[in-house]
């Protein structure tokens, strides 16, 4: 399973592409490309976006699901998704015990 | 310190302008990323893990209060409330938009400070000495070079599109404490037998995936040809630098593979054609940059102080900061105080905005407002008198940077590693402190003496993990993090690389494979004055080897 990551442009902001051609600030959010046509399709729509001026620096990332919740395979993508291991008040780690 | 003229000034805010506008254009879609990538890189911007990171230049590591005070503002105002000192004496900011980054480079235009050359394939910020312009064992203040230096590498036309980036560091005392030797260009302060102040020249040095010891090409260079000589070197690696090969572009791969006599004589003759031209550095220009750096009027004052001599017998903390956090003054009844920015179990490098508005004021009220930024991440105030280390250091304790660490085990390089960097293998924070933890006590520290761990979290080693007595190199494998431990390693003036041990270690073994080393030394030292890295090269890897593997 693989999806479609990026940085948002204004502010680096880690993101993922998610239904609707939306991108999501959430992994578990994000749409799944399964297959080799899916995921051709989920990397055309990212390189629209970068065009667009919504993000930068887009590649597929692979994904397992664990308790029904989408979660990176890679320790790299695991803490890109969460924040800096060091600092767990900050980055989306926080957001989402703040929520 | 010094001082910007006019042209600096509009040279910066010319600058920043410039930034602004590439900004702009780019939100507005009239540049691709592809088109404004470099033109980010060249202003220190760059895009990381989780976000944009700014790098910020620190010429030489040096800064007054006000600036630093300033680098304060921006942690609070545009990011996450803190920064991280680097192994260039530079700071960066992990968490800028990119939205903001125009506001930020004219808030460091205030107070004469800019990204400028902090990334690309130019010459980089010109490092040196952390104690330069205090130490007892200098030569010469070696800043006024590297003034020099930056003032020529700045938007040097010719040199801005190098096959790679290009690194100078500059020392002006017989120990090395600028890491000259692993460097493109070190240059060592050195007198001839008539007095006169030169330069010992190395080129070729380097760390990253194929580390060298720098080569010395000139034993002395006379100060006024210290630009021709730059710059001859520049234009034969800028002519036979490889391009093709971005691993094989540094100067120490042409070094490696021309071999040092074909490129000496190449530099040699580069020079020989320039030298008596517009490079030629005159006498009164460099007395004038000298002045910037006029050392603050301190008085004579007597060798010890009653003061702190009275405390040392009776707070073993504060006898544990003197003992390593000072290094000695040229004028008497001064010293300049390491500020360790590395606190058990801490981040090494990293400052809260508060504690740098702190440094700020502790360098205004004890240290002439002078701050320096070492390239092991700590903070120096270069000239503080005895009497006042007893305030001082209550006021650094409370501040969280007062660990009398400097030069021990705890006092360790970390790169960012894959908490933040987007090209790291590993994670090196996380290992660092909990090293930090394990040999935490100020007693353990001091049993086991000078220790110099570094830790990189990818081969590009920006922990300089090569010249660390031990280095940690962390990789990916297996899609697990892995570390490879090497010995020997040393950035003075005896510079060495360091050997790989043998097969490397998960991130549950590392840090017990770090304590049987320790362990090993301990047993094996002839007595306390052995250092690690003195007892290694005396006995060789075989006995750290068995006590890692086992004899078999």
């Amino acid at each position: 399973m693989q999806v479609i990551t990026a940085n948002r442009l204004l502010d680096g902001e880690v993101v993922w592409l998610g239904l609707n051609d939306e991108w999501v600030e959430s992994v578990s959010d994000a749409r799944v490309f399964d297959g080799k046509e899916a995921v051709a399709e989920g990397w055309a729509l990212g390189t629209a976006a970068e065009k667009d001026q919504k993000v930068v620096s887009v590649y597929e990332m692979a994904v397992i699901e664990e308790d029904g919740q989408l979660v990176p395979v890679r320790l790299r993508e695991k803490i890109r998704a969460a924040g800096p291991t060091t600092h767990p008040e900050l980055g989306k780690q926080a957001q989402a015990v703040s929520a | 310190m010094y001082r910007y003229d006019e042209f600096d000034h509009g040279f910066v805010s010319q600058r920043t302008e410039q930034f602004k506008d590439q900004v702009r254009r780019r939100m507005a879609g009239e540049l691709s990323e592809d088109e404004f990538k470099p033109l980010r890189l060249m202003n220190g911007l760059y895009l990381q893990l989780h976000a944009y990171m700014l790098r910020v230049a620190i010429p030489y590591g040096t800064l007054n209060g006000r600036q630093m005070r300033k680098l304060a503002h921006i942690a609070r105002t545009y990011d996450k409330g803190y920064g991280h000192f680097t192994t260039r004496q530079n700071i960066q900011f992990n968490w800028p938009k990119l939205e903001d980054t125009p506001a930020i480079l004219e808030e460091l235009a205030e107070v004469e400070m800019h990204a400028i050359q902090t990334s690309g394939n130019c010459i980089r910020n010109v490092t040196a000495d952390h104690f330069a312009g205090a130490a007892a064992d200098e030569i010469a203040d070696p800043r006024p070079y590297a003034e020099i230096l930056r003032q020529w590498s700045s938007l040097h036309p010719e040199f801005s599109f190098l096959p790679r980036k290009f690194k100078i560091a500059i020392t002006g005392a017989p120990h090395d404490r600028a890491a000259v030797q692993v460097h493109d260009i070190g240059l060592q302060l050195t007198r001839n037998e008539a007095g006169e102040v030169g330069f010992t020249v190395f080129v070729g040095g380097g760390l990253g995936r194929t580390p060298m010891i720098g080569r010395k090409v000139r034993d002395f260079l006379p100060e006024e040809d210290l630009l021709a000589y730059s710059e001859a070197i520049l234009r034969v690696y800028n002519l036979y630098g490889r391009r093709d090969n971005k691993y094989k572009a540094r100067i120490k791969i042409l070094v490696h593979k021309t071999g040092l006599e074909e490129l000496k004589s190449d530099i040699e003759a580069e020079f020989e054609r320039i030298r008596h031209g517009v490079l030629r550095l005159p006498e009164e220009e460099v007395r004038r940059i000298e002045a910037y750096f006029a050392p603050p009027p301190l008085e004579v004052l007597p060798e010890t102080s009653t003061r702190v001599e009275a405390r040392r017998a009776s707070d073993p903390a504060f006898a544990h900061f003197l003992k390593h956090n000072l290094n000695p003054h040229r004028v008497s009844g001064h010293t300049s105080v390491t500020l360790s920015m590395k606190p058990i179990g801490g981040i090494p490098g990293d400052a809260s905005d508060d504690q740098m508005d702190k440094i700020a004021e502790l360098a205004e009220r004890f240290g002439h407002d002078e701050i320096r930024i070492s390239h092991e991440q700590n903070v120096i105030l270069p000239h503080v008198k005895l009497d006042d280390l007893s305030a001082l250091y209550d006021e650094a304790a409370v501040a969280g940077f007062a660990e009398g660490n400097s030069g021990l085990i705890t006092d360790i390089i970390a790169c960012p590693g894959m908490d933040y960097c987007a090209l790291a293998t590993a994670r090196s924070i996380p290992v660092a402190q909990r090293i930090s933890e394990r040999f935490g006590t100020p007693e353990r520290q001091a049993e086991i003496g000078e220790l110099k761990i570094k830790i990189s979290g990818c081969i590009n080693a920006c922990g300089h993990h090569h010249v660390g007595h031990i280095g940690i190199l962390g990789l990916e494998k297996k899609g697990e993090e892995f570390y490879q431990v090497t010995l020997g390693g040393s950035a003075n003036e005896n510079a060495s690389i360091g050997e790989i041990v043998g097969r490397g270690f998960s991130s549950e073994e590392v840090v017990d494979a770090i304590e049987k080393l320790v362990d090993t030394y301990l047993d094996l030292r002839t007595n306390g004055d052995e250092t690690f890295l003195d007892a290694y090269r005396r006995v060789g890897e075989q006995p750290f080897k068995e006590a890692l593997y086992g004899t078999g």
